[in-house]
């Protein structure tokens, strides 16, 4: 019984880290309407960032202001240097570029660090296990990324919600040509959004790394996924989003378990299920 | 999709003669790397029907490549090419009908991503499980054929039956595309939401186009298969698909012979990069942005 | 009184269609009667494109029902109302562009060819040549065939609309403005052609030039805020006070 219920609080925490990932990617693909397949290597770097920070410095901690500042500086850039450009390009071209980019942060990475497999310890003060229900007791580390996951979350839905900025991102979601009816600066919406969508995926890179380590490529099944919960949770819905991302990340870190084999299979049939059901997401308002 | 003149398929004969004519001067190693560039061919002329055809990026491609792969390792060493070439497409293909029903449901964004998901489907059902012999890949013993393969002669027979299975497949889609369904196809690129209310069945158009290419690409894997002897997950994941829609760019999105140009090209280009540096992501990042950005017609010199 | 004895070709019985909060079309129910235009006027976002779109099937209605020849189309998508009969042309100009005019057309010719007769097809069989070169020929467009649709001037673009229309020899024309954004040169060929079009088809045209609808329709339906204000001969309709007041006194 203990053990099924720390299954269930894995498989809500993947989920969350999942939810950071995806919600930028929905709405880059909302807002902007650019297709990022390096979305996954943005997570793979923020994994990497908080190896080398938590290597050099011995502090795990600042690893995470370092991948959201780091994330907005480097997403920022992008944006401007290349995505902008992008957008006027066809499917085709967004794909092989931002495939480009794939294999040179891959590149980078080998070129910088090396191809090996790295551990990153968990944070000493949280490496312990909290007792949950009777003698049930989960690993404390977890449980942060947990509530801070779910404050970042919070954060975004307030901000989305009930800023200005916000109500300008949840229209542009919908329709790109909205933005400048409202009379704000497009471009600025778009260099914020893909900047916030690089922070989240380096910031749930970084919270990862403790939990699964560090290796070569560990962003493409992330990629995946976080395609999948976009396709089930409706181009540019953050609730989507989130519900979506909670429910990939049960069955799979469930389907892992119980059933190794079919984990992967069984997410893919779930978005079947959902494309025959409600081709455009189960938030979408079409 | 632009379809070669007389003159241009002098040239491409041409070129095939040359290939034919390797096994009198090449190294067994040219000729090992002219297959793998035909076969390389293949799959992404199999891929030009859709993209090229009717402007539809799949991402799910090499699903059906590894798939066509894999009908050999499961056949068992030593069936004849007679059952082993049908059954591939046959397998590739129903796969194609059922991830093709689901993933054009959807159109643009959503397409791309559901055929990525679907391809990755495929590709976990043969690394995460026992079915096709573990996620390391394994050899196939004596790979069908239908007579006995000596080793030494290996590199020139699966050149030639590369060479034939490749112009067979090109001769094919040539044809196709000069029917009034190739004709259609081309006007769903151009617009799709006009050929629908013309009164053409957009949906099924592209379905039949979906399927017929995937058992193309089944039957170029299946060829892989036959000329490594070896199969693995790899064959099915994402990347392979990327490269497919990156010799298609190369060799020029518009002509239905780009993709061959795109496949020796790619070839070209790795072989030479190989011996420069060992950083191959690096050397393939760097073609894919030479394509996208500067040689936006493509070798062949068409777009359109 | 006398046209109820003739079959309507298409009836249209209480379209409705919202969007958001904003009635685009609401509670339209008419008939389209053989070898009559029908022309549909009102001011800007009256709701006229919308009920074309209704009708081609392009756009799903939240209520009412659309017979054709006495069959309930409504269930239908748009590109199996094409096949049953209707065609409808566009207020922007929605050509293939790179394709030659021939080939637009003989695009719309083989719409009618089932399924997986296509593949075996080659582009220019016997049938497809005949419907592709008539629908040309009846537009005047033979001699620019061979050219690109992308090439061709602004009044040919829009007969060669018609052209794609046509060539797929449908019961019913729907005719989205063919007169959009024509100079008064170019406007002659093609109000000659839908004249021409008028007496041989069963057609609903939306065009804002009144000299032209009053030319040629044998019934006007005037739309505002998506309504029907008024709808008879354009005799009548001239004379119509609340007509004057709504609409056509806004032009003068």
């Amino acid at each position: 019984m203990g053990g099924f219920l720390a299954q269930i609080l894995n498989g809500l925490q993947y989920g969350l880290l999942l939810f950071l990932i995806s919600s930028g990617l929905t709405l880059i693909f909302g807002v902007m309407g650019v297709i990022n397949l390096a979305h996954g290597s943005l997570f793979m770097i923020g994994a990497y960032l908080a190896y080398v920070v938590a290597g050099l410095t011995g502090q795990f901690w600042l690893a995470l202001p370092a991948a959201v500042v780091g994330g907005l500086v480097f997403g920022a850039v992008l944006e401007r240097g290349l995505f902008r450009k992008f957008r006027q390009r066809e499917h085709l071209d967004q794909v092989l570029l931002t495939f480009a980019l794939i294999l040179l942060f891959e590149e980078a990475r080998a070129a910088l660090i090396d191809n090996q497999f790295h551990a990153v310890p968990v944070p000493p003060a949280l490496d312990f296990s909290v007792p949950v229900i009777g003698g049930f007791a989960y690993s404390a580390y977890r449980l942060a990324v947990l509530a801070i996951c779910l404050a970042v979350a919070g954060g975004m839905v307030a901000f989305v919600e009930r800023t200005r900025i916000g109500a300008s991102i949840r229209a542009a979601a919908e329709n790109s040509e909205m933005v400048d009816l409202l009379g704000l600066d497009a471009r600025l919406i778009h260099t914020l959004v893909f900047a916030s969508g690089t922070a989240l995926a380096m910031l749930a890179g970084a919270l990862a790394a403790p939990l699964q380590s560090v290796y070569p490529g560990m962003g493409d099944g992330f990629l995946i996924l976080s395609f999948i919960v976009v396709v089930i949770g409706g181009l540019g819905s953050i609730a989507g989003a989130f519900w979506a991302a909670l429910l990939v990340g049960m069955i799979d870190t469930l389907g892992k378990v119980y059933l190794p084999e079919m984990a992967g299979i069984a997410v893919c049939g779930m978005m079947a299920l959902v494309l025959l059901w409600r081709p455009s997401g189960l938030f979408s308002r079409g | 999709m632009t379809r070669l003149s007389t003159k241009g398929h002098r040239w491409l004969g041409l070129g095939a003669a040359l290939l034919a004519s390797m096994p009198l001067w090449a190294a067994p190693y040219y000729m090992q790397l002219a297959s793998s560039a035909l076969i390389a061919a293949m799959f992404a002329l199999s891929l030009q029907l859709l993209t090229g055809g009717a402007g539809l990026v799949s991402l799910a491609h090499a699903g059906f490549f590894g798939l066509g792969a894999y009908t050999v390792y499961l056949l068992g060493g030593g069936s004849s090419v007679f059952v082993s070439v049908p059954a591939a497409m046959l397998l590739s293909g129903v796969a194609a009908t059922a991830i093709g029903r689901l993933a054009l449901r959807t159109r643009g964004f959503y397409f791309l991503m559901t055929t990525l998901a679907f391809g990755q489907m495929l590709f976990f059902l043969f690394h995460d499980t026992s079915l096709g012999g573990g996620a390391d890949g394994v050899f196939i013993a004596r790979p069908g054929l239908i007579w006995a393969v000596t080793k030494s002669a290996r590199p020139t027979v699966f050149l030639l039956l590369n060479l034939a299975t490749l112009s067979l497949m090109y001769f094919s889609l040539w044809k196709l595309m000069g029917t009034m369904f190739g004709q259609a196809l081309a006007g769903i690129r151009v617009n799709e939401d006009r050929m629908r209310a013309m009164g053409h069945d957009v949906q099924g158009l592209k379905l039949a186009a979906f399927i017929v290419s995937g058992a193309l690409a089944g039957l170029a894997g299946h060829m892989a298969a036959l000329t490594d002897a070896f199969v693995s997950p790899e064959l099915l994941g994402w990347h392979r698909s990327a490269e497919a829609l990156l010799m298609i760019l190369l060799g020029g999105l518009g002509a239905l012979h780009g993709p061959i140009l795109g496949a020796f090209a790619l070839t070209l280009a790795r072989e030479l990069g190989q011996s420069i540096t060992e950083r191959q992501r690096l050397v393939e990042g760097v073609v894919i942005l030479a394509a996208v950005l500067l040689l936006r017609r493509g070798l062949a010199g068409w777009r359109q | 009184m006398r046209r109820r004895a003739v079959p309507a070709v298409l009836e249209a019985r209480g379209l409705s269609r919202r969007f958001g909060g904003l009635v685009a079309v609401a509670d339209m129910t008419f008939t389209l009667r053989p070898k009559l235009a029908h022309a549909v006027i009102g001011p800007n976002g009256a709701g006229k494109s919308t009920l074309i779109d209704l009708l081609s099937g392009a756009l799903r209605p939240d209520e009412g029902t659309i017979h054709l020849n006495g069959e309930d189309v409504t269930a239908l998508p748009d590109w199996r109302r094409a096949r049953a009969g209707i065609g409808r042309s566009f207020q922007r100009a929605n050509l293939f562009s790179t394709l030659t005019a021939y080939e637009n057309v003989r695009l719309a010719a083989q719409s009618t060819t089932p399924g997986w007769r296509l593949i075996g097809a080659v582009c220019d069989d016997a049938g497809t040549w005949d419907l592709a070169l008539s629908a040309l020929e009846q537009t005047g467009l033979e001699a620019v065939a061979e050219h690109p649709a992308g090439s061709l001037s602004h009044g040919q673009r829009r007969l060669l609309e018609i052209a794609v229309v046509l060539a797929a020899l449908p019961d019913v024309l729907l005719f989205d403005e063919p007169l959009a954004g024509l100079g008064p040169e170019e406007t002659a060929p093609v109000v000659k052609l839908l004249r021409k079009l008028a007496s041989t088809h069963t057609m609903l045209l939306v065009e804002h030039d009144m000299d032209v609808v009053f030319a040629i329709a044998g019934q006007v339906t005037v739309m505002v805020d998506g309504r029907m204000l008024e709808s008879g001969t354009p005799d009548a309709i001239r004379a119509s006070a609340a007509v004057r007041d709504a609409y056509l006194g806004h032009r003068s």
